[in-house]
């Protein structure tokens, strides 16, 4: 017998740590207990935080891996430990997170016997994932992992999945660890021909109303600085999406606002009135495009987009340009002339001071009594730094943060955009933080969504992580209310919620806390929250039926956007 | 204007690889109308033949979402006129139906008899659908017991060959 050989387990870490993974996001169970065994000797290698449900280790791990532009690891066991991990899946797929998942597996032999804690993950995970395997066999663990990462952070990044038989963790193999670089039948880099970007240039040099659409591409393509330089160069005004927010500042002076649903009046308006639309790195989501058969149809489109599944899937490119946009932007610079679009962007800031005067004022400097999410916002500028990470979860208070939060750099906005996962927030800040200590991490949510995952707060108090936890508390599910009184003839049906006292909660979990529900106590509660060094949970009592606005009902074109 | 599309792909041989392209067209509600696969001329290499009714822009979506699987090489997308292709048909007729009719149909047909069990015949025919659909309309005057039909054998006819793929 060779003793250099060293169990499946053990080969499980050591390839994560090769893959110089810093953190393990779990949660133990029967069938991984081998790999936890195993961890027990590399713990002065690789981290391991202990989540208290695995939906909450698959969202730190997608926090942590928006944030750091790295991979995201989280494990879990068989079973109910495995199909808890599906929701994040599904998630960062959709927003096209890198992460690499393992799961324990049953014996092998067992497979397909309705096993204790046995489920079929890789069917249930495959429309979850960007790719799955089933490993049985010692051998194939590393390679399996190594081919793993090499998908989930290469071309579109996304999820994947390694279901590791208990029998493969505990036998004996050997552990040589070789990166996957290439894959034959995965192309991740489309190459980009030089007759495309001629094509989309002289397009652009002789529009007169140019627009730009930012999306996550330029983020996960690390194209920012090419995409301030593109829109230095040619004066084009641009809007992000969602999750593009922050990859350009919002103080460039051609940054001109947000699209969708509840994003800003003029850009989404004018997206109807511009002769050449540049989209880069965005998917033309329904909630970004509206009615697409009234989207845009009087402009040529540009699309630079690196997965060519994206290309026509919405909206027709008149230029598809496929390929990395980073190297897109940087031929594209030097074939554009150099231009201003003053009267155009003018067009823009007409409609801006419109939006401002109806709904801004309105939301963060109010005068009504009852508090306002958009005020707090507002507070939490004031104090923030300017490369605070913003972290949200889904509905009235995801929409108003974004909308008034002051983005000054990239990797600076974490939330669920495509699947709009409630639940999302609390251990995806967890994840953002664990990054980075150093770094403000304000994890603004709601009170229905912070109730999904509420047990984090445990995994927050044992890492210490210094979460800044802001409770916008308006005892509604406040975006379903929205629209039941908007469309649904103010039938509140399963909306208002009986909350617990969150605050107790809270200091239960060993968190400093404050509590408000009077304007003239905030910016100090805010300024407070700031100064503290730890976890720290501010609720805020809001304005119990508030809506947010603008907004484009479904079904309407984006120049339909109301104000009120 | 929906019309039938038959797209090949060419796949590594990883489990899991049926389930992942059946899924693309099950999310999006579209029937398969045929499906086959078989190992290609390269060794290891998988080919699958899958047919489909609807419009070219919902083929070229459902081609690119299959090429974006991993472990999918190439999915091409062809319409009738482009591919050579041949599907075979059984027909399960009772001993007792056979009689000099029968003989005729077989020989119109160009089918044979490709088995003679204790009580029934098995009748075998090549050809597109519509032939081995007419054949069955005929047969049904012999009591036909059993009939099953194979999913679509295609080769295309444009000269791109998947090396260059590779």
């Amino acid at each position: 017998m060779n003793d250099s050989k060293i169990r499946g387990a053990e080969i499980v870490i050591k390839s994560l740590v090769a893959e110089n993974a810093k953190f393990i996001f779990g949660y133990p169970g029967g069938a991984i207990m081998p790999v936890y065994d195993a961890l027990y000797d590399y713990m002065d290698q690789i981290q391991h935080i202990l989540t208290r449900h695995e939906q909450g280790a698959i969202h730190a791990a997608q926090g942590y891996a928006r944030v750091s532009g790295k991979v995201g690891v989280c494990i879990a066991t068989s079973g109910p430990g495995a199909t808890n991990l599906i929701t994040g899946m599904a998630d960062a797929l959709i927003d096209s997170t890198p992460l690499v998942c393992i799961t324990g597996q049953v014996l092998s032999q067992l497979l397909g016997t309705d096993a204790f804690q046995e489920t079929d993950v890789v069917g249930i995970s495959m429309p979850a994932t960007k790719w799955n395997i089933q490993v049985r066999r010692v051998e194939d663990i590393a390679p399996a992992i190594a081919k793993g990462f090499h998908i989930a952070r290469s071309g579109r990044p996304g999820p994947v999945l390694i279901d590791i038989t208990k029998d493969a963790q505990v036998a004996l193999g050997d552990f040589n660890y070789v990166p996957c670089l290439n894959i034959r039948s995965y192309r991740p880099y489309p190459k980009v021909p030089d007759s495309v970007i001629d094509e989309a240039a002289a397009l652009i040099n002789k529009a007169k109303r140019p627009y730009l659409l930012y999306g996550q591409g330029v983020v996960l393509g690390k194209a920012e600085s090419q995409l301030k330089a593109f829109l230095d160069k040619t004066g084009i005004p641009a809007a992000c999406t969602l999750l593009g927010t922050g990859a350009l500042s919002e103080d460039h002076p051609n940054y001109v606002g947000k699209l969708g649903m509840h994003g800003n009046y003029a850009p989404n308006l004018l997206t109807n009135k511009c002769d050449v639309l540049i989209s880069i790195g965005m998917r033309f989501d329904d909630r970004v495009t509206g009615d697409v058969k009234r989207y845009a149809k009087q402009a040529k489109v540009i699309h630079l987009e690196l997965d060519p599944a994206e290309i026509d899937k919405i909206v027709k490119a008149d230029v598809p340009v496929l390929g990395d946009c980073k190297v897109s932007l940087e031929k594209l610079i030097e074939k554009v002339e150099k231009k201003e679009h003053p009267e155009w962007i003018k067009q823009f800031r007409v409609l801006e001071a419109e939006e401002k005067r109806v709904v801004v004022g309105n939301d963060i400097s109010p005068t009504k009594i009852g508090l306002t999410m958009g005020e707090v916002i507002r507070h939490i500028n004031e104090f923030k730094a300017d490369d605070a990470i913003l972290v949200t979860d889904v509905g009235q208070h995801q929409m108003v943060a974004w909308r008034y939060f002051n983005y000054k750099t990239t990797r600076t906005q974490v939330t669920s955009g495509g699947l709009g996962t409630m639940g999302f927030a609390l251990p995806a800040a967890l994840g953002a933080q664990l990054h980075d200590y150093n770094r403000e991490v304000i994890c603004v949510v709601g009170d229905g969504g912070i109730q999904m995952t509420i047990q984090e707060l445990g995994t927050i108090m044992q890492t210490k992580a210094p979460v800044k936890v802001v409770l916008l508390n308006n005892n509604f599910l406040g975006m379903v209310r929205q629209w039941q009184q908007l469309f649904f003839d103010k039938r509140y049906s399963f909306t208002e919620l009986d909350n617990p006292d969150f605050i107790k909660i809270a200091e239960g979990y060993n968190f400093k806390v404050q509590k408000v529900d009077e304007r003239t106590d905030l910016r100090q509660a805010v300024a407070e929250m700031f100064v503290h060094d730890g976890p720290y949970f501010l609720e805020v009592k809001v304005e119990k039926e508030d809506n947010v606005f603008p907004m484009i009902a479904t079904g309407s074109s984006v120049e339909e956007i109301r104000l009120k | 204007m929906k019309r039938r599309y038959t797209i090949s792909v060419f796949t590594e041989n990883f489990i899991g690889i049926l389930s992942r392209i059946t899924l693309i067209f099950t999310r999006r509600g579209i029937n398969i109308d045929g499906f086959t696969a078989s190992e290609s001329r390269e060794e290891g290499i998988y080919r699958i033949t899958i047919e489909v009714n609807t419009t070219e822009a919902q083929v070229i979506q459902l081609s690119r979402q299959i090429e974006k699987i991993i472990d999918v090489i190439k999915a091409f997308y062809y319409v009738d006129d482009e591919m050579v292709f041949q599907e075979i048909a059984l027909y399960k007729i009772p001993i007792e139906s056979i009689d000099a009719g029968l003989e005729v149909v077989i020989r119109q047909y160009n089918a044979k008899i490709i088995s003679a069990e204790k009580g029934f015949v098995v009748i075998e025919m090549t050809g597109h659908k519509k032939d081995t659909q007419d054949l069955l309309e005929v047969l049904k005057d012999f009591n036909v017991l059993e009939f099953v039909r194979s999913g679509r054998v295609a080769v295309a006819k444009p000269m791109v060959s998947i090396d260059k793929y590779l």
